[in-house]
């Protein structure tokens, strides 16, 4: 049980990736990267994790309270604003493929040519 | 090449990077046993060093302060870029939308669903503007409440008033917040500069009790420009692709 953590991340990982190596949708495609991205924050907050350690907020607990490590927080609470920005930005370019193209099925988008 | 070949490649290479990832966690320290230094260091120091008790804030908006830019520049992007691929196209033009099947069966907006979205959006804001502001104190900061205060403008919408979320959300004005937000952050760093110090130094007095609203100098200033970017950014998306939905159809042939 020791690393159970970390082998959920890399099924989150594959299950993603496996959605994006086999789909036939743009925006299913975009969704499943979506999938990928969010491991990291299974793996940041599983590498900054403490047995027993409070979250590192001292307003009622005294200062020297040991706390899990608030470096890889701040990494994931960034990534997850950051994340949902660029696939809003995926799916636009989704839009403009669907509008130019007629199609979302990536097998068919690659014989089109900008 | 096709699908099926695609697969077996994909679950070839799959089991190789697994074998590798299992090999590799056989060399870490297990879970729970956090092995430091880092976290334990920045615990330790940052209450006293920042007044903030907030210690996420701290590292997002001090320690790595110049970092955060980075990222809230990659929001800022990311937002002008949705705002750019969706612009009007040639051969485009806007018209209201107009039901391409006519005889559908399309149920209005229901009244509990207006009622509900209009009575959320004052506390929407109340907590987006608290989450916004309170980065030094509480579990909070400048990304969570701007989403939050960006939720509240998407309630207008919900609530079936397109036309009151385009008026008090114009694309002008909430670009020019999104870039007060960015820039206030870059400026901050600069103004440091100005007063000799390194680039985003926290300059301002960090007050006396750690943890008060006014505490921790820089740290909430940064939080708060940080919140009205984030905030501005999703509503621009928001409504950029909402835009895309009702009024950009393409030319009638």
């Amino acid at each position: 049980m020791q690393f159970f953590p970390f082998v959920v991340v890399a099924w989150i990982v594959a299950a993603g990736l496996y959605g994006m190596v086999t789909s036939r949708h743009l925006v299913h495609q975009i969704v499943c990267l979506i999938v990928v991205q969010s491991s990291t924050y299974v793996l940041l907050l599983g590498v900054g994790y403490k047995r027993g350690a409070a979250a590192p907020y001292f307003s009622d607990i005294p200062v020297h309270t040991p706390a899990v490590d608030p470096v890889v927080q701040a990494l994931a609470l960034t990534d997850v604003v950051v994340e949902a920005a660029v696939t809003a930005l995926l799916l636009a370019f989704a839009i403009q493929a669907h509008k130019r193209f007629g199609t979302l099925d990536p097998h068919e988008l690659v014989q089109f040519k900008g | 090449m096709t699908p099926a070949v695609r697969r077996w490649v994909f679950l070839a290479g799959m089991a190789g990077l697994a074998a590798f990832y299992l090999w590799g966690l056989t060399g870490l320290p297990g879970f729970g046993n956090y092995p430091g230094p880092y976290g334990d260091i920045i615990n330790r120091i940052a209450v006293a060093q920042t007044k903030a008790t907030g210690v996420v804030s701290a590292v997002n908006f001090e320690y790595r302060g110049f970092d955060t830019l980075g990222e809230e520049f990659i929001l800022f992007t990311a937002a002008i870029g949705t705002a750019t691929v969706l612009r009007r196209l040639r051969g485009e033009r806007e018209r209201a939308a107009r039901d391409e099947a006519m005889d559908r069966n399309v149920p209005p907006v229901s009244d509990a669903v207006r009622m509900v979205s209009l009575l959320l959006v004052g506390p929407t804001l109340l907590v987006g503007w608290y989450l916004a502001s309170h980065a030094q104190t509480s579990p909070s900061g400048g990304f969570q409440g701007g989403v939050v205060l960006a939720t509240s403008f998407i309630l207008i919408y919900l609530a079936g008033e397109f036309l009151v979320f385009r008026r008090i959300g114009p694309v002008d004005v909430t670009d020019a917040v999104g870039a007060v937000g960015a820039g206030g952050f870059a400026a901050l760093g600069v103004s440091a500069v100005a007063m000799g110090l390194p680039y985003l130094s926290n300059f301002l007095p960090l007050g006396s009790t750690p943890g008060a609203v006014s505490s921790s100098g820089t740290i909430a200033l940064i939080s708060f420009f940080v919140g009205i970017e984030v905030a501005a950014a999703f509503v621009l998306i928001v409504s950029e692709l909402l835009d895309q939905t009702l009024f950009v159809r393409r030319e009638s042939r």
